[in-house]
């Protein structure tokens, strides 16, 4: 974590919004053991009960005291059927989507919150597909309750699930073109002219 | 078929086959034109608008005579893109945004969203004692006024009037709380980054005693009417099943999970804001029906009343503490006050700022203008909200806004098992059903 002064100015200390100042996305390199807490048992048994562990684990993160597994798109179904079967993580919470349209090859961050309630513990899988190549495998099959999850992940992220029993839009209406909440997805609305000035959307407002 | 011709329920050829339009009058009519036709399925379309359909809830039924073959569930109609806006805005204004997402239990929203910016700042421990009490009695609060329009709406769908006067009596009591404590009744944004908006006036805890007074009296009332009363238990008592295997493949949480015999409540099984160090219970019932989980909604109040009681004495003993972080990086630099139409900025935070310290000024000025900066990074904060596990996921590119604002909201989630809880039932059973769910359709759309 950077200290860069009370509001985070670099260079000319130019926080009025003018300067152009860009944001780059943090990229949390990945962990190594031990991991602290529940996190080494997890990934142990997790190891055990898996041998393409290696294989099939891209990263593993603990950050914030949460464990994040990323694992490779072939072998998520595998993966996922092994933790609710033999780790008894019985619930998916669900899959949500960021997009990161600067990591190209990964821009579309499929995350997925699982709980073991044998266990008492949470953790985080994350997969990472391409714009041009965005297929997961859907994991309905093993949750069913991850089937509006998904289908509202594909609604905003435009993430297909291969093999969902019937993936369509969910929020949106089904005619609706593009997925909103990706980031090149723009806001909308429009000025407001009050007392004289003009008060500018709030996507064209200034940032810092 | 009669003679008479309603303009509001005709029917007409479509390439599906005859589509009949009814909104509420003459059923007689529809019934007898049905029944000549040859067609044996019937779908029948159940809202958006239908009133007993908790707000603007499609569903969508297959039907064989009265018996329900498939249900499927149109929702969207209350999307409001509140996670996309998020982005746009600082982590403060985020409050403002998602209080508004499932607008029964506004302080939960608030407190899971609060929970985790604190995390991702990593200042989870510098929050005062004094205002993590004040979130936990307003989450009660919040969790009494939600679970009375869950069972007064729930009981006037099924036809029962009485206990939705006195549910929304209750409620009324609740809302005039948050109204003193927040100066809002709905939608208040008080629970902030670091704290709360502002501390209780002077006053605040003897009404709020007497309120659980109040309270704790006028249950006896509802539960006087419902429990036992046998029209209710046939309405309710083997209606909606769905067993525990059904809720763990859904992801059911909630009073719903807590209906087939699981005591899973996040604040006993991964306590947060201090909630192990209040004594409380967690009801449950085995009967995985609509009536079990009324019994549990209604043992549910008692047990937030215990916690709230708690709460006073701990407050009594906190009097004089901040109830906002020290950082004054991070603590929002107005001291907000209740005034006459709602929260305000206190004239002695107006007088210092403009017409003693321009320091004070310019400090005020970048904080609310730019917002504070928030390290990189992802988290997952879960709080148990009256309807089951409501989960943040935030990510953070280091930058004044949040990156993404994902609400895993317990109403989207449970839905899904209206399906499993209505096929094969009757349709008036699906009313009951539904209601048993309690999804509130800000929750479920965002």
């Amino acid at each position: 974590m950077n200290e860069n002064g009370m509001f985070g100015a670099k260079g000319s200390g130019d926080t009025s919004g003018f300067g152009g100042l860009v944001n780059t996305v943090a990229n949390i390199g990945s962990t190594e053991r031990p991991f602290g807490g529940y996190f080494d048992q997890v990934a142990d048994d997790l190891e055990r009960a898996y041998p393409l562990f290696s294989d099939a684990i891209e990263k593993v993160v603990v950050d914030r005291g949460e464990l994040t597994l990323f694992i490779k798109r072939d072998r998520l179904f595998d993966v996922a059927k092994i933790l609710r079967d033999q780790l008894k993580f019985e619930m998916c919470m669900g899959v949500n989507g960021v997009h990161y349209p600067t990591e190209s090859g990964r821009e579309l961050h499929a995350v997925y919150s699982l709980i073991s309630i044998t266990r008492n513990q949470r953790i985080r899988l994350e997969i990472c597909v391409s714009e041009k190549d965005s297929h997961l495998p859907s994991l309905v099959e093993i949750w069913a309750g991850a089937n509006w999850h998904e289908r509202e992940t594909y609604d905003m992220f435009g993430i297909i699930f291969d093999n969902h029993p019937g993936l369509t839009r969910i929020l949106m209406p089904d005619d609706w073109p593009g997925h909103p909440q990706r980031k090149d997805y723009p806001l909308g609305g429009i000025d407001i002219e009050y007392k004289g000035a003009t008060v500018p959307a709030p996507s064209q407002r200034r940032s810092y | 078929m009669t003679t008479f011709t309603d303009p509001y329920a005709s029917s007409q050829e479509t390439t599906e086959g005859r589509v009949y339009s009814v909104t509420g009058g003459d059923w007689d009519s529809l019934v007898t034109e049905i029944g000549a036709t040859k067609e044996e399925r019937v779908v029948l379309n159940m809202g958006p608008q239908h009133p007993s359909t908790h707000g603007v809830l499609r569903l969508v039924l297959e039907l064989d005579g009265e018996t329900i073959t498939e249900t499927r569930c149109g929702i969207g109609y209350l999307h409001t893109g509140i996670e996309k806006n998020t982005e746009y805005r600082n982590w403060t204004q985020g409050v403002t945004f998602v209080t508004r997402m499932d607008y029964l239990s506004p302080i939960f929203n608030e407190t899971a969203y609060c929970l985790g910016v604190e995390k991702l700042l990593g200042i989870t421990n510098d929050v005062t004692e004094r205002a993590t009490v004040i979130r936990v009695m307003m989450m009660e609060f919040n969790r009494i006024s939600s679970h009375m329009v869950a069972l007064g709406t729930g009981a006037l769908e099924l036809g029962a009037l009485s206990p939705m006067i006195f549910a929304f009596r209750e409620r009324e009591k609740v809302l005039d709380i948050f109204e003193m404590v927040s100066g809002l009744r709905m939608n208040m944004a008080y629970v902030r980054p670091g704290g709360v908006a502002q501390d209780l006036p002077a006053g605040a805890l003897s009404k709020i005693r007497q309120t659980v007074k109040d309270l704790r009296h006028n249950f006896k009332d509802n539960e006087k009417l419902l429990i036992g009363n046998s029209i209710w238990i046939k309405r309710t008592q083997g209606i909606g099943y769905l067993d525990l295997a059904g809720c763990t493949t859904l992801g059911i949480t909630g009073p719903v999970l807590r209906s087939t015999g699981l005591a899973w409540d996040l604040r006993k099984a991964q306590p947060y804001c201090g909630y192990e160090d209040y004594q409380f219970d967690i009801p449950t019932t085995d009967s995985c029906d609509v009536y079990g989980r009324f019994l549990i909604r209604m043992q549910e109040l008692e047990q937030s009343l215990r916690i709230i009681e708690q709460c006073v004495v701990k407050l009594e003993k906190l009097e004089g503490q901040p109830v906002m972080v020290a950082d004054k990086k991070i603590a929002w630099p107005s001291q907000l006050s209740v005034g006459a139409d709602g929260m305000g900025n206190s004239l002695n935070h107006i007088r210092e700022i403009m017409g003693e310290s321009m320091e004070a000024l310019i400090h005020h000025f970048k904080l609310v203008t730019e917002g504070f900066r928030v390290p990189a990074g992802q988290v997952y904060t879960a709080i148990e909200s009256p309807r089951g596990e409501l989960g943040v996921h935030l990510v953070s590119d280091g930058g004044t806004r949040p990156y993404r604002v994902h609400f895993r909201d317990p109403s989207f989630n449970n839905l899904q098992s209206t399906a499993a809880m209505c096929e094969g039932g009757q349709i008036a059973d699906v009313i009951a059903a539904v209601a048993s769910i309690d999804p509130v359709m800000g929750g479920v759309d965002r």
